[in-house]
């Protein structure tokens, strides 16, 4: 009720006001009237009257203070006030606000990318009770620390059997597949799941019915659902029948049904189009490392609690599940492996773990932008409460409290960083999916869908109540704080302007140029570290290559036929018009795939890199051979094993010995049996890893056509040299599609793929690059506008100046001097941040150091310019005032 | 005594003028608080009417106008049903406040 009746005073304001008003007044008429009557004379009576009450303006502020709904009127009539002002000086708010939302936006894209890929809960049933269990002990095995899917089936099969703390568990990995009856369509991605795994994770259909553990049973009709966006842009939406089929892999499978539209899979920045079920076969492999399994925790049950309940199982099922093959060492490893259960409700993502600590380092960058922003907007205001102190100092002569002066204007403030924040998650819209864009690849589109959650506006609201802070707070303070007698005295007036002001603004300009030093020096490292990378020598021929992948599963080769079909394939490529040089691999160099053997000559162990190419690998590549031979086409599992190896490789096992003839022993594997290969010949160190940053491991090749049978795959990667990888790819694709139409064949180009590789250190050359430039600009505007702004308030003084005889050459320097004070603070301590700042991003650097002095002294360099450039002008400026004018003004 | 920062009571001294008085405007209350007190008691004007505007929020008082007996027009106020309860605790405490500081300052 009384809020009712104060909400509805706020429209009787001046109804109000008048009351009190006609209150107060017949009061002190009456006071008058009884003086009077007591003989006083009335101008007398007036006087007393007058003394005794006091300011008529502040005690009407005073009662209707009093009102607390007046104190909210109070605030609609400050925001229509200072909207009024802005109104005033649209040039201003114009620069503010598009400041704050550039600022605001920027900050608030990274923010919401992070948000994506990082906070933000996977879309299914109570995501928080989901655990994924994890492998501890490893890395060994193919096991990695880096990737998710680790578990053997008969793994799953135990945790099956066995899953107490969990209501349900489940198993998946996902996959790629083609389209098309002859795999002619489209690349699409799959997801490989146990029967489990919708009911576990809560999905309801959208259409027909999802995989059930009933379909995991009947594994020889093939069966899937497909993912709501699949079956809008592929099948047209089509309603689901028991007849709707799809051509997949050259099956025909049936379509069960479609998953709702929010559910884009387990992984996030990825999409799934198919899902299809798990089907493992009566003696499933024990070495195939390759699912990843999740479970939903029972009630009652913590992660904690479930960890202990898995490293008591652990024992028994590493124990049952050792795969036979291997090293009694290596076994032994195998059984000492422990279960954990971590959270799982936010998915599993390879952009995080990729990303994350680039996106969290350009959060800082875009927060120390918007701070210099933040900066020239509190100098901005400052200039403008100057400009304004007559009007506040005579606001305070009425009776406006300091308190309400200030609220006015943090309102203002406040209403500039409201307007600015929600113009920034505007703008942050089309900021994150381009910065989605820069991430994407020839290869690799991400899926990630960006949209502002409660998150990210609570972020945004955070952002804009911090810089209101930022900006707002100081020139309110100061405003108020002035003494209103001398402000209105002085006004303008005054030969040289108040030191402690000037003192205020010129922190701020040191401030931004220290920040701006921290950022252009972040950018010149990265993007000279993207420079070093990509004009690294790899040691591979990486201009006009091709490769291509060949698979001939189709053409049902015999296993003891296929050495002799690759070779007969890899001649037939090199044969082809426009194609120079190529050679078959079991594996590409830097493109992200590994394979590693444990080896031991007569005097060291340890484990190599091992790949298996045809003998015109070297060539093709541009490997020039050190020592030694070559492969030839004799070597074949007929023939003496020889190995060719790299100096790491010598470095490591045979330390200054000659390495040629020398036996090398390989640890068995399943499928890899224990061998003695013999050292033929010797090559350079090349790039191995897909991150270039990693050094180069020991490496050692091996004749393909001694890859051992049981490890013979029906498929090969050739690497094709050719002065035009386009043309050539089309060539050979005509000529074995027309030879051999059952084979698949996918096509890249290397040095796009190498290229690809780098597109996170592309992202952070190019985002700090962009930001630093943006820096490099706030610090020229700022600087610009406080220097005019401290000569406009040093007019008098320089008139005098010139008028006693400066010359002109004495002004500029006059000002110089003040700027290369500023730099100088500013500078120094802009170098001592960034080389702190430095240490943290040296992971991501390549081939330089954070404390690279190359580019401290460049961005020393350019900030000066940048400062020297800002000076000029006002500088100059001042130097051609003229005395007489300048002084008769006053 | 009759200070702002003893809001309670002033609040106390103009809910019982009200009360003795009936209906009285704000210039009335503060004479007739000076005048009973001997001048002991000075309400100040800066005073009163914040403390009369928020008993008018609280609905203690009822608020007329209406014509002085010298004719000039003037806001009355009396005390509703809540003003009078709120009277009567006021009393009782301050009672009770009085006690308590006499018996402090009766303590030898």
């Amino acid at each position: 009720m009384a809020m009712f009746r104060r909400v509805a005073a706020l429209f009787r304001r001046s109804h109000m006001d008048r009351e009190i008003e006609s209150e107060l007044r017949e009061h002190m008429q009456m006071r008058i009237d009884d003086d009077v009557a007591q003989g006083m004379s009335r101008k007398e009576a007036e006087r007393a009257a007058r003394l005794e009450f006091g300011n008529p303006t502040a005690m009407r502020e005073r009662v209707s203070a009093e009102d607390t709904t007046l104190g909210l009127d109070s605030i609609v009539r400050d925001v229509r006030y200072a909207l009024r002002g802005f109104a005033k000086s649209p040039g201003f708010v114009l620069v503010a606000i598009a400041t704050l939302a550039l600022g605001i936006g920027a900050n608030t894209a990274v923010f919401e990318l992070l948000d994506a890929v990082r906070l933000r809960s996977l879309p299914v049933a109570r995501p928080d009770e989901l655990a994924e269990l994890r492998i501890v002990g490893g890395p060994s095995f193919g096991l990695t620390e880096r990737y998710y899917a680790n578990f053997t089936v008969p793994m799953w099969q135990e945790i099956q059997r066995h899953h107490d703390p969990f209501a349900g568990v489940f198993a998946w990995q996902s996959d790629g597949l083609t389209l098309g009856k002859n795999r002619e369509g489209r690349h699409v991605s799959s997801l490989e799941v146990s029967g489990d795994f919708f009911n576990v994770l809560g999905i309801t259909p959208w259409q027909g019915r999802l995989i059930g553990p009933q379909d995991e049973a009947s594994c020889k009709a093939w069966k899937a659902v497909v993912s709501y966006n699949f079956w809008q842009s592929d099948m047209g939406g089509a309603p689901i029948t028991p007849e709707t089929t799809l051509a997949v892999e050259g099956e025909t499978v049936r379509v069960l049904g479609v998953t709702p539209p929010g559910f884009f899979g387990m992984i996030v920045g990825d999409r799934f189009d198919i899902a299809y079920p798990m089907c493992p076969g009566p003696n499933p492999r024990r070495d195939m490392f390759m699912y990843s399994v999740m479970g939903r925790l029972k009630p009652g049950w913590d992660l904690a609690r479930a960890s202990g309940y898995l490293a008591s199982l652990s024992h028994g099922l590493f124990e049952s599940t050792a795969p036979t093959g291997y090293s009694a060492k290596q076994t032994e490893h195998y059984k000492s492996f422990r279960l954990e259960a971590v959270p799982a409700g936010s998915g599993i993502s390879a952009l995080r773990e990729r990303y994350d600590a680039s996106l969290r380092l350009l959060l800082a960058i875009t927060g120390l932008v918007l701070l210099i922003a933040c900066a020239n907007l509190a100098n901005l205001m400052l200039a403008r409460a100057s400009v304004r102190q007559r009007e506040i100092a005579i606001r305070m002569a009425l009776g406006a409290s300091r308190g309400r002066l200030v609220r006015q204007m943090l309102i203002e403030s406040g209403l500039l960083a409201g307007i600015g924040a929600g113009l920034g998650v505007a703008v942050a819209q089309p900021l994150a999916r381009l910065l989605v864009l820069s991430l994407n690849t020839s290869q690799y589109v991400i899926q990630l869908n960006v949209q502002p959650d409660w998150r990210v506006l609570l972020f945004a609201a955070g952002v804009a109540a911090l810089t209101c802070v930022i900006f707002g707070t100081a020139p309110a303070l100061r405003s108020a704080g002035a003494d209103p007698i001398a402000a209105i005295r002085a006004g303008e007036r005054g030969v040289v302007g108040n030191r402690e002001r000037f003192s205020l603004q010129r922190l701020m300009v040191v401030t931004q140029i220290a920040v701006s030093m921290v950022l252009l020096v972040g950018a010149l490292l990265f993007v000279r570290s993207y420079r070093n990378l990509v004009t690294l020598n790899t040691g591979v021929r990486e201009t006009g290559m091709s490769i291509g992948y060949f698979g001939f599963e189709r053409m049902k080769i015999a296993p003891e036929n296929q050495a002799a079909f690759k070779r007969q394939l890899i001649e037939e490529i090199r044969n082809a018009p426009g194609v120079e040089n190529a050679a078959g691999t079991t594996h590409i160099l830097m493109l992200g795939g590994s394979w590693t053997h444990g080896v031991h000559t007569d005097t060291a162990e340890g484990s190599s890199k091992f790949t298996y190419v045809s003998p015109t690998f070297f060539k093709t590549s541009g490997i020039p051979l050190l020592t030694g031979r070559s492969f030839t086409d004799m070597d074949t599992n007929n023939t003496p094993y020889v190995l060719i190896v790299n100096q790491t490789f010598i470095k490591k096992f045979l330390g200054r010995g000659p390495a040629i003839g020398v036996n090398v022993r390989v640890i068995p594997e399943p499928d890899y049996p224990a061998r003695t290969y013999e050292i033929v010949g010797t090559i350079p160190d090349t790039k191995y890893d897909d991150d270039l940053r990693h050094e180069t491991p020991p490496m050692a090749f091996v004749p393909l056509a001694q890859l051992p049978p049981a490890a013979e795959r029906s498929w090969v990667a050739v690497m094709i040299a050719t002065s035009d990888t386009a043309a050539a790819t089309n060539v050979v694709r005509q000529r074995i599609a027309a030879k051999y139409p059952e084979m698949s064949m996918q096509f890249e180009d290397f040095q796009q793929d190498l290229r690809d590789n780098l597109v996170g250190d592309r992202m952070m050359a190019m985002l700090s690059g962009f930001f630093g430039v943006l820096a490099a600009i706030l610090v020229i505007v700022g600087l610009y506008g406080v220097l005019s702004y401290l000569l406009a308030q040093r007019r008098n003084e320089i008139g005098i100046r010139i008028a006693l005889g400066a010359r002109r050459g004495q002004v500029i320097g006059l000002v110089m001097r003040d700027t290369a004070k500023m730099l100088a603070l500013g500078v120094a301590i802009g170098a001592l941040l960034a080389i702190l700042a430095g240490r943290g991003a040296s992971a991501m650097l390549f081939g330089l150091k954070a404390w690279d002095p190359l580019t401290l002294g460049f961005a020393v360099l350019l900030l000066t310019a940048v400062a020297v450039g800002a000076s000029l002008l006002p500088a100059s400026r001042a130097a051609r005032l003229d005395p007489a004018k300048a002084l008769r003004t006053e | 005594m009759a200070k702002n920062d003893l809001q309670g009571a002033l609040d106390l001294l103009i809910l019982k003028t009200l009360s003795q008085l009936g209906s009285m405007h704000g210039y009335g209350v503060a004479m007739h608080i000076r005048q009973v007190s001997g001048d002991l008691l000075i309400v100040e004007d800066g005073s009163l009417y914040p403390a009369l505007h928020r008993m008018e929020q609280n609905s203690w008082v009822r608020v007329t106008w209406a014509v002085t007996e010298y004719g000039r027009k003037a806001k009355y106020y009396a005390l509703t049903a809540a003003g009078k309860k709120q009277l009567a605790e006021r009393e009782k405490n301050w009672q009770d406040v009085a006690k308590g500081v006499q018996a402090i300052l009766r303590f030898a």
